[in-house]
C-alpha cells in the first residue's frame, strides 16, 4: 500500500519526479563518466604503449608513471642501449603536450617501424618533407582532417601525410629530429624503447641496464603497463573524492528541495495520514520510501546517461578523451547518490512528522 | 428512531468529566472548553450542535487524540486520555477513532478503494475488505464507484466514502465533523440517512458535530454547546 501511495505522489507531479530523477541521474553520470574518463585515458595510454611493441621502457630520472612530456634524456643513451648484450633493437621518442591532454611524439620512424610492426596507413603515406605530419584515426576524426590536408599545430602549419590505424605510441607523429629542433630538445629524448632478442631475457636485460644506470627507471614493459591505473597518477584520486563529495552535496540539496516542497504541498495528506492513526514512523518511512525509489531510478537513469557521455565524447572528442564504461563503479554511484538523497529528506521527513495534525488538516 | 446499542449498561462508550482545554495564542490564553461533562453509550449516534467557537471542534479533537485535554478526564472505552502520550495517542486514532470531516480529506492520488485500504494499511491490517465490511459498502452505495480516484466522484460520494474509510477499521467511535457541511440538501440526507443506518445496523456509537439543527435530529439526542460547556 505504502509502494503504492509513493508511486501515485510521484505520478501525481511528473515533471518535480522527473527532474529530481534527471538531476540524481547527473550526478550519478558525472561520477560515473570522471571515473569513466580516468580509466579511458589511462587504458588508452596503456595500450598505444603497448602497440610500441617494445619489451623495456627506460625513462627519465624522476618520471612519474603517467605523463610524459619534455625531453630531459640524451639522446646517446639509445646508441649506448643499443649495444648492450641481447637488445636487438633501441629507438627514443621525444613527447611534447601542446595543449591539455594532446601530445605529439616525435619518432625515428625506420626504428619504430622495426619495432613495432609499422603503421597501417588508412590514407596517404609516410613523411616525404619536414612539413609532415602523421595523424591516427581519432584524431582525425576530432578535427575534420584528411591525408593532404592541413593542421596547425605549435603555431605552425601542417601539411597531414598520412592518417595511421590508431594504438600505436600516440595520435600525432613529427620525425624526432624535426620535434627536438621545434621544443629546443636537439639531442634529447623523452623516453627510450628496447627489443630483446628473446622475451626470456627481458629480466636479464632490465637487471644489466639498471645496473649500468641507475639513476633512471627501466621497467619490463609488462611491469610498467601494470603500474598504469588510476591509483598511480597524482591528484587524480583526491580529484575523484571531490567531485563524489560533492556529487553528496548536489544529491543532498536536489532531493532536499523536491522533499520539502512535497511536504509542504502534502501537508493536508499528511495530516489526513496522521489522522488515521499514522505514527511519525510511518510518515517518514514513507517519504522515505519515495525517495529511495527516486535515488534508484535516477541511479538507473545517470547509468544509461553514461552511454551517452561516451557517444558524445568519442564521437567529439575521440582523440583527445577516452571514456570507458565502468560497472564496477554503478554501485558506489547509486550508494552516493541514495547517501545524499536520503540525508536530503531527512530534514523534510522529520518536519512532516513532527506536523501537527490539527494545523495540517486545516491546511488550505 | 431505534434505542442505543448498550444503553443501560453500567459503563458508558464515553465518559468526560470536568473537561477543559485552554489555547495559548500569544501572550493570551483562550479556554475553548470550560468544564465539559458528557456521557455517550454504546451504539448512541450524539448529536452535538453549536455556533462557531462554542468548543465543538475542540471536542472532536480531543476526543480524537488529535490534541491532549488541559485538564479533566476523558474515559474511552475505559481508557483515560488524560496523560497520554502521543504515542498512545496515535493508537487511539487507529484503533478506536473514525474520522469523517466535512471536507472529506481523501487522498487525492488514490482510488476510493485504496483510500479506504491505507487506513486498514495503517492500522496493521490485510487490506482485503471482510464481508461485513463489503456489506457497508453496499449500504453506502459506493461499491461501483471503488476504483475511481476522488477528483471522478461527486461531493456526496467522496463523503461516502471518507466514511467507509473511516468504519474500515471497526473503531469504538466515529466522530463526525461537520459531515453534511460541503453537501446540498439531497446529498447531506443521504449521507445522515446512512450515518443513521450504520448506527442502527451495525451498532456503530457515533458523533456528530454539525450547527444544522435539521441535521442534528438524525441523532438520538443532542447536546448543545455554548462558550465552551455544554449546556443541555
Amino acid at each position: 500500500m505504502v509502494t503504492k501511495l509513493v508511486f501515485e505522489n510521484l505520478k501525481h507531479r511528473p515533471i518535480r519526479t522527473l527532474l529530481t530523477v534527471l538531476a540524481i541521474g547527473v550526478q550519478v553520470t558525472m561520477m560515473l563518466t570522471l571515473v569513466g574518463l580516468s580509466r579511458g585515458m589511462v587504458e588508452g595510454s596503456a595500450n598505444r604503449t603497448r602497440g610500441v611493441g617494445a619489451d623495456i621502457m627506460v625513462r627519465p630520472t624522476g618520471a612519474a608513471i603517467i605523463g610524459m612530456n619534455g625531453a630531459p634524456m640524451p639522446e646517446g643513451i639509445v646508441d649506448f642501449l643499443q649495444k648492450q648484450p641481447h637488445v636487438a633493437l633501441a629507438t627514443g621518442t621525444v613527447v611534447h603536450v601542446y595543449s591539455g591532454v594532446d601530445s605529439i611524439t616525435g619518432l625515428d620512424l625506420p626504428k619504430f617501424n622495426a619495432m613495432s610492426g609499422g603503421f597501417r596507413f588508412i590514407e596517404g603515406g609516410t613523411f616525404q618533407t619536414p612539413n609532415d605530419i602523421l595523424i591516427d584515426e581519432s584524431f582525425a576524426r576530432q578535427h575534420k582532417l584528411n591525408a593532404g590536408g592541413t593542421v596547425n599545430l605549435m603555431n605552425r602549419d601542417w601539411h597531414v601525410a598520412g592518417v595511421v590505424e590508431s594504438g600505436k605510441l600516440g595520435r600525432v607523429f613529427l620525425p624526432i629530429k624535426v620535434l627536438q629542433e621545434l621544443t629546443a630538445a636537439t639531442g634529447k629524448i623523452t623516453v627510450a624503447y628496447v627489443k630483446v632478442d628473446d622475451p626470456r631475457n627481458t629480466r636479464a636485460v632490465v637487471d644489466q641496464i639498471h645496473a649500468k644506470i641507475p639513476d633512471n627507471p627501466v621497467y619490463a614493459m609488462e611491469d610498467f603497463l601494470a603500474l598504469v591505473s588510476v591509483d598511480n597518477i597524482p591528484g587524480l584520486n583526491s580529484f575523484i573524492r571531490v567531485i563524489v563529495g560533492l556529487s553528496v552535496i548536489f544529491g543532498f540539496l536536489v532531493v532536499f528541495l523536491a522533499m520539502y516542497t512535497a511536504v509542504l504541498e502534502r501537508t493536508r495528506e499528511i495530516g489526513i495520514l496522521k489522522a488515521l492513526g499514522a505514527s511519525p514512523g510511518y510518515i517518514i518511512r514513507l517519504l522515505l520510501h519515495e525517495t529511495v525509489l527516486i535515488a534508484v531510478i535516477g541511479s538507473i537513469v545517470g547509468i544509461l546517461l553514461t552511454y551517452g557521455t561516451r557517444w558524445i565524447i568519442m564521437a567529439r572528442y575521440p582523440a583527445s578523451l577516452t571514456q570507458v564504461i565502468v560497472p564496477d563503479w554503478w554501485p558506489n554511484a547509486a550508494l552516493i547518490s541514495l547517501l545524499g538523497a536520503v540525508l536530503g529528506a531527512m530534514y523534510p521527513g522529520l518536519k512532516a512528522a513532527r506536523q501537527d495534525a490539527i494545523e495540517a488538516l486545516s491546511y488550505e | 428512531m431505534s434505542e442505543p446499542h448498550g444503553s443501560g449498561m453500567s459503563e458508558p462508550m464515553i465518559s468526560i468529566r470536568d473537561l477543559r482545554k485552554t489555547y495559548h495564542a500569544g501572550e493570551v490564553d483562550v479556554h475553548a472548553l470550560r468544564g465539559v461533562n458528557l456521557d455517550v453509550q454504546k451504539g448512541e449516534f450524539l448529536s452535538i450542535v453549536g455556533h462557531s467557537g462554542s468548543g465543538k471542534s475542540t471536542l472532536f479533537n480531543i476526543l480524537g487524540g488529535l490534541t491532549p485535554p488541559t485538564s479533566g478526564t476523558v474515559h474511552i472505552r475505559g481508557r483515560d486520555l488524560r496523560g497520554m502520550s502521543e504515542g498512545d495517542r496515535t493508537n487511539l486514532r487507529k484503533q478506536e477513532i473514525g474520522f469523517v470531516f466535512q471536507k472529506y480529506n481523501l487522498l487525492p492520488t488514490l482510488s476510493a478503494s485504496d483510500n479506504i485500504a491505507i487506513a486498514r494499511n495503517i492500522a496493521g491490517k490485510e487490506l482485503q475488505f471482510e464481508n461485513e465490511f463489503q456489506e457497508s459498502l453496499k449500504l453506502l452505495g459506493i461499491a461501483h464507484r471503488l476504483h475511481h480516484k476522488p477528483r471522478a466522484l461527486s461531493g456526496g460520494e467522496q463523503q461516502r466514502v471518507a466514511i467507509a474509510r473511516a468504519i474500515v477499521n471497526h473503531p469504538a467511535i466515529l466522530l463526525a465533523d461537520e459531515p453534511t457541511g460541503n453537501l446540498d440538501t439531497e446529498n447531506s440526507n443521504i449521507v445522515l440517512k446512512l450515518l443513521r443506518d450504520l448506527n442502527e445496523r451495525i451498532g456503530q456509537t457515533i458523533l456528530m458535530i454539525t450547527h444544522n439543527p435539521e441535521a442534528a435530529a438524525f441523532g438520538h439526542r443532542t447536546a448543545h454547546m455554548r462558550d465552551g460547556c455544554i449546556i443541555d
